[in-house]
């Protein structure tokens, strides 16, 4: 009962923020300080988004972008959690990735959408390697991180409960690394997200909510450009807090392993 | 169930100050069912001992038989209980923890179920099976950490200090315990600890070590009756005898300090 009332009240605070940035907004498109053209009024950019969902195209946008999103975080999370752990076990695999990872991890995937459009063309296949550039590096890391924090005592309890190796994998070293997987997971995602909207507005063609943006500017469609905002911020919450919020929930903080903040 | 023979054991640490003997030397012949207490100060090499026996370090030389059959790392014939809370698995249930062992052996689940039910039964937590760790006290992390040890029916029992962070009150509680345990199980235990209390209430014999290098100093038959009452007289006497053959190294090492009793602690 408190977890609801809990809830409650957060989506109370939430709706405050959000109420009181709306009406600041609102002020300055209505002040007249800049052309209604650039700073279209939310009742304008409501109507936009609205008649882009009753068309079905603004859904079909965010389909393409998801579709992208999804097929290159699953890519980078099938890589990245088996490489963090060969990482984390082997020393060897360790030397030869670590400086590779080092090097590469800092490079903004943006930076390498115009190399990627010239090698792989104009499409789904350049913005879904972006995104798995984006994502593979903190799956990764992360995965590397927590089997390496894992804690010494179960592998020894575990071992001398007549785990093998393959058993110890499974059963004590993915689940005991779970916080940071998780952890690794959210911030691939975010990353993945931010990347997809802007390989989108270079590499793509006709579809997605980074294209969309784009191709608007082109004729100063800036009602059109802040709904398409607005659906890439509600999609990205919505999988930040209901997805990877109730994974977390489920697991490690079912089981004591990280806690929810206080007050 | 099983005798151990430890012969001449040594392990000797590589630190980075150079070769330290952890453990020096050291004999024991354990009967099968014996509950046998290893005491001493910190440093003394009981711990060490230990997790040799349990096979998580190899000796430099000498070796271990339980049962006849010699140690090579470890193996089911052992449960281990450690000092730290952590030991268990945080994400499964006190039943997924205690049927781990099970698992690993192949028993199929409802079977694994129904043994590690019986197990929280007998560390008195058959209401907390469902109950993850954090949920559950230390007292009773220990008693699933006990029940887990037990659960795959290992003869030999290993405990490294398993109530050391416990508070007096429950200690006293989980050694009550844990002697009712061993009387319906009868299992080889080899309990180490640095409590003299805990060693007079719990042993059959006390083998008390020395540390610098590690080895066997004394060794204590105790013939109470059981179960033990921690007041009497005799108990009482016992824990003397005992802190005098702890006390006497801290003197040999020490001479400035005065010969009688009252001066020696429980040893660290």
């Amino acid at each position: 009962m408190t977890d609801n009332r809990q809830n409650l009240r957060s989506a109370v605070r939430a709706a405050i923020t959000l109420t009181l940035a709306a009406a600041a907004y609102e002020a300055l498109a209505r002040s007249g300080y800049f052309a209604p053209a650039l700073l279209p009024t939310l009742a304008n950019v409501a109507r936009a988004l609205f008649a882009s969902l009753a068309d079905g195209s603004m859904i079909v946008h965010a389909a393409f972008t998801l579709y992208r999103v999804l097929f290159g975080f699953c890519l980078a999370v099938v890589v990245g959690i088996p490489l963090g752990i060969l990482m984390a076990r082997f020393q060897r695999v360790e030397h030869f990735f670590l400086p590779l990872v080092s090097a590469l991890m800092p490079i903004p995937s943006f930076a390498l959408v115009p190399l990627f459009m010239l090698w792989f063309g104009i499409g789904n296949l350049t913005t879904v390697l972006i995104v798995f550039y984006a994502a593979t590096f903190p799956m990764v890391f992360n995965t590397w991180s927590g089997v390496r924090s894992v804690n010494p005592l179960w592998l020894r309890a575990a071992g001398a409960m007549g785990a093998d190796e393959q058993k110890l994998f499974w059963k004590v070293i993915i689940p005991g690394a779970s916080p940071f997987i998780i952890t690794g997971m959210r911030q691939a995602f975010l990353r993945a997200w931010i990347a997809v909207v802007g390989a989108e507005m270079i590499a793509a063609s006709d579809w997605g909510l980074g294209w969309v943006i784009f191709d608007a500017k082109e004729f100063l469609n800036t009602d059109t450009m802040l709904a398409a905002l607005i659906v890439i911020g509600c999609i990205g919450f919505l999988f930040e807090r209901l997805v990877f919020g109730s994974v977390e929930k489920a697991t490690v903080q079912r089981w004591g392993m990280t806690r929810a903040a206080k007050g | 169930m099983q005798p151990i023979a430890i012969r001449d054991v040594t392990l000797i640490y590589d630190t980075p100050g150079g070769k330290v003997p952890g453990v020096k030397n050291v004999s024991i012949d354990i009967d099968a069912s014996e509950f046998l207490c290893i005491v001493g100060p910190s440093g003394c090499g009981k711990s060490t001992l230990l997790n040799i026996i349990a096979g998580f370090l190899t000796p430099a030389s000498g070796e271990i038989r339980i049962g006849g059959k010699a140690v090579t790392g470890h193996g089911m014939d052992r449960g281990v209980v450690f000092q730290d809370f952590a030991q268990l698995f945080p994400w499964r249930t006190a039943l997924g923890n205690v049927s781990f062992g099970l698992e690993m052996k192949g028993v199929p689940k409802p079977e694994r179920d129904k043994i590690a039910r019986e197990q929280l039964r007998l560390v008195k937590l058959e209401k907390f099976t469902g109950s993850f760790p954090h949920h559950l006290s230390g007292g009773m992390q220990q008693r699933v950490a006990i029940a887990r040890a037990l659960a795959y029916n290992p003869s030999v029992l290993l405990m490294d200090e398993p109530f050391a962070a416990l508070d007096a009150l429950t200690r006293d509680d989980m050694q009550r315990l844990l002697a009712d345990v061993w009387r319906e199980t009868r299992k080889t235990v080899i309990y180490v600890t640095h409590n003299v209390a805990e060693a007079v209430y719990l042993a059959d014999r006390v083998i008390v070590m020395s540390p610098h290098p590690g080895t066997v100093k004394a060794e204590m038959k105790i013939d109470l009756p059981r179960p033990r009452d921690p007041l009497s007289v005799e108990f009482v006497e016992c824990q003397k005898e005992l802190l005098r053959h702890l006390g006497h190294d801290v003197n040999a090492s020490d001479t400035a300090k005065p010969a009688n009793g009252k001066s020696n602690s429980q040893g660290g």
